[in-house]
């Protein structure tokens, strides 16, 4: 236990040596360790939110949505393709997740039949089976249809709408110009948002909570807005409430969209020349502006509707021709409003609703309270454990407490190089480490000690003293790293990064108590040979 | 030599002869936890609980009362308004608003508008419905998880007995933890999740420092009475067990003084797990082996059949 090769001594030197280098950059500002050559260490402990303030969002994806927007598209394309067909249907409608139409003639069943077939695609190859898989089921039972998507559609599109959607979050915040946030998805349909050094989320919520659904229709005007309400409106056409005034006033507008938000290449916030008002102006694509420049050109005189997010915005009548595809939008809006809708048209639609379920902001300064009030407790509990090995161990005592600082050095260059966060509990994480630390050093110079008692020679009672420890502290480490592994991996935020350096702090303390500082141990035997042994 | 030495070298306490008053301690203080979750419940956080916890700090002194019939204005239900640490650190409440967290952040909106700029918003926390639910599940599962593991592990390190008798030692750990924090109506929230399953690490490991040494004892003396090779483990890792327990409390206990107001719940669960789970290894986990019946052959070949390491 005692005998240690050159190189083994070596090895254990390197390891603690690139403990103190890669801890080093925490000692420095940031703007220092830019003018450094790329070679030297640069990487700092990452603060978790709790400490450097900002804020966490927890966001879902309003799966559901999209689930019905396809049941209506599907409805849609029932519509249309058993009128192409010219086959009489009724009861065309969704119900429990699935939908439903009546062919009149039991004559067109078969042809039925086959035009609803026609509308079903492939989804992406079946994980397990490998085949591909069919997006619809259609049933026929006599002459009722039931058309329902299959589970995996589903799930293929529910992906993709989160997916989507963490892409589009992205586009907003990025947009805020805030620093570095990070995104990222969370089980099947959340999105976790973390923006540091953001005190007031106010202005972020405002801009995650709209879809930012945008689209450029055709007002109908085979009847006016209260007629239809009072009836029912044509077919492809509804109601769309407009805002622009008090009481917000009805259109009756077409469903089919003219031009959409993803046809914009560019949107930007700024005032009108004549009013003076904040306005926001567009930029149509190519085919974009070719679709807009084709139908203002046949529909002159005529009003169309701008439609956000189920909401008329404005209603204008269509003067001349619109061909350079360019526009805007002018309303009652602030600069700031105006900047925001400027934002969400230039980053896109999301696919579904986002709600919020979680929302946790620090400010700066409580963050930088904690900071201090944890550099303070490590040091004052660090202070004092050494002091107590000291005087309980002596020169034992410096051995284990030089261990115990090359395990904290090693802890935070742990953090520092697998940029794992440090949080609050991060940090009493490591003032436990430090207490437990000792553990592994407190049982062998007890087991030491024993054999010292027992009559042993010096260098037998060290033999024996790790020997007969090495047992003990691995089952008792190996339990509690158990317990910090099921917090990594249940844990969220703060737990989880208590986890981290719980986990860290048992590794790297298992290591200096049972090799740094038997290696100390070994080499002070060497050259010292005491014929005694005071422990 | 200057040698501190809290334990004396060589001890012979009678802790095994203490044991019929530790188990009615033990069972006591369990039952007495059980019926004061059962009656008086926890003081739950917003993790838990759902709702709003906004930290504020104003200028001067906090004028407690003052915030308080303000916000009740609001008509947000249930709102709590304390001192948080310093005088002029307040700590505000709200029970949650509804099933959809939207309406827990329109409230925090409403409590903006009438505390105004003059504050200080150093935390605002919303959590809705379906996460506190989560976050409970989450939580009761990990403990759980935790313990079975190591009871699996200590099973296949040890014997049957050494699993079921630490793991007995962590049920009571972990209850006399919530216990204590339901008594003193401390709020139990994520963290102190995250303290009882270090409690659950640092007890075992405890325990499994004076089970190895009984295990290395019941090889050492194989017709020694099973009390008395009990007493000898206990008093041999007695020093060890103290030593390891005053330092973690040395530096636990700067946390709870000196690392802030928002840590101090934490560090407190992990004092007390301390205190009990030193407790219960030498009163609890040890002694059990007496009535789960330990095995006394440990020749070689049983030794191997159990996996353990010479």
């Amino acid at each position: 236990m005692l005998r240690f090769s050159p190189w083994k001594i070596t090895l254990i030197a390197l390891v603690g040596l690139a403990g103190f280098i890669y801890t080093a950059p925490n000692f420095f500002s940031a703007e220092t360790l830019k003018d450094l050559p790329g070679w030297v260490p640069q990487r700092q402990i990452v603060l978790g939110l709790d400490l450097q303030g900002g804020s966490y969002l927890l966001l879902e994806v309003e799966t559901a949505a999209v689930q019905r927007e396809r049941l209506e598209t599907i409805v849609d394309d029932v519509r249309q393709s058993l009128r192409e067909k010219r086959i009489g249907y009724t009861g065309l409608g969704m119900s429990q997740g699935a939908v439903s139409v009546r062919i009149r003639d039991a004559a067109d069943v078969a042809s039925a039949q086959e035009t609803l077939d026609g509308l079903v695609n492939t989804v992406s190859a079946n994980l397990f089976s490998g085949l591909p898989e069919a997006d619809l089921l259609v049933v026929a039972d006599g002459t009722h249809f039931t058309l329902t998507p299959t589970e995996a559609s589903q799930r293929e599109r529910a992906r993709l709408a989160v997916e989507q959607s963490i892409e589009i979050v992205r586009r907003r915040i990025d947009e805020l110009g805030t620093t570095e946030p990070t995104i990222q998805r969370q089980g099947d349909n959340r999105i976790v948002l973390e923006v540091p050094g953001l005190d007031d989320p106010a202005r972020l919520k405002a801009l995650l909570g709209k879809t930012a659904k945008l689209s450029f229709r055709l007002v109908d005007q085979s009847m006016t807005a209260q007629q239809a309400l009072a009836t029912r409106p044509p077919q492809g056409t509804e109601i769309i409430y407009s805002n622009e005034f008090d009481p917000p006033q009805p259109v009756l507008v077409q469903k089919r969209v003219m031009v959409g938000g993803e046809d914009l290449t560019d949107a930007q916030p700024g005032f009108d020349q004549q009013t003076n008002e904040p306005i926001i102006s567009f930029q149509f694509d190519t085919s974009g502006a070719r679709r807009f420049g084709e139908v203002t050109s046949k529909n002159v005189g005529r009003p169309f509707a701008i439609v956000l997010d189920n909401e008329v915005i404005a209603a204008p009548v269509i003067r001349e021709p619109i061909l350079g595809g360019r526009g805007q939008i002018s309303g009652s809006y602030t600069v700031q409003t105006a900047n925001d809708l400027a934002v969400l048209l230039r980053a896109g639609a999301l696919p579904a609703p986002l709600n919020i379920l979680e929302e946790r902001t620090v400010g700066p300064g409580l963050g930088a309270d904690s900071v201090a009030a944890g550099k303070i407790a490590a040091m004052i509990g660090f202070s004092a454990v050494i002091l107590y090995i000291v005087a309980t161990y002596g020169l034992f005592g410096i051995f284990a407490n030089t261990a115990l600082i090359v395990n904290v050095a090693l802890i935070a260059a742990a953090l520092s190089v697998l940029q794992a966060t440090l949080t609050l509990p991060g940090i009493a994480g490591i003032v436990l480490t430090i207490g437990m630390a000792v553990d592994a050093n407190v049982l062998v110079f007890e087991r030491i000690r024993e054999e010292l008692r027992n009559g042993k020679t010096p260098i037998n009672a060290i033999e024996l003293g790790y020997n007969k420890a090495l047992t003990a502290i691995l089952d008792a480490n190996i339990t509690t790293f158990i317990a910090a592994a099921i917090l990594f991996q249940l844990g969220s935020g703060p737990v989880r990064g208590f986890s981290v350096t719980l986990g860290i702090g048992i590794i790297t303390s298992v290591f200096t108590a049972f090799v740094v500082t038997r290696l100390m141990v070994a080499l002070w035997f060497r050259f010292r040979r005491p014929k005694e042994l005071v422990l | 030599m200057f040698r501190l030495k809290l334990v004396p070298d060589q001890t012979s306490f009678g802790f095994i002869g203490l044991r019929k008053i530790a188990y009615a301690i033990s069972i006591l203080g369990v039952l007495a936890s059980i019926a004061l979750f059962s009656t008086k419940g926890l003081n739950y956080g917003i993790d838990f609980q759902g709702g709003t916890m906004i930290e504020i700090a104003t200028e001067g002194p906090a004028d407690i009362a003052d915030i308080r019939s303000r916000l009740s204005a609001l008509n947000l239900g249930d709102v709590q308004v304390q001192t948080f640490g310093a005088p002029n650190d307040v700590l505000i409440r709200v029970e949650q608003q509804g099933e959809a967290a939207g309406n827990d952040l329109s409230a925090v909106d409403k409590i903006k508008a009438e505390l105004g700029d003059g504050v200080e918003y150093r935390r605002v926390e919303v959590v809705g419905p379906k996460v506190s639910g989560e976050l409970v599940e989450a939580g009761t599962l990990a403990i759980t998880m935790a313990i079975f593991l190591m009871l699996l592990y200590i099973w296949f390190r040890f014997e049957w007995q050494f699993g079921v008798g630490s793991v007995i030692a962590l049920a009571h750990d972990v209850l006399l933890t919530i216990g204590i924090f339901s008594l003193f109506e401390l709020e139990f929230n994520l963290s102190i999740i995250a303290a009882i399953l270090t409690i659950v690490g640092y007890s075992m490991n405890d325990t499994v420092i004076v089970y190895d040494r009984i295990r290395e004892d019941l090889r050492k003396y194989k017709k020694m009475d099973i009390g008395e090779l009990l007493n000898l483990s206990i008093n041999g890792t007695l020093s060890r067990t103290t030593m390891t327990s005053l330092t973690t409390v040395i530096a636990l206990a700067a946390l709870y003084i000196f690392g802030g107001e928002v840590i101090r719940g934490f560090a407190f669960a992990m004092i007390w797990g301390v205190f009990v789970g030193t407790y219960s290894s030498i009163f609890v986990a040890a002694p059990l082996l007496m009535i789960l019946g330990v095995k006394r052959d440990w020749s070689v070949g049983a030794d191997s059949a159990a996996g353990a390491k010479p």
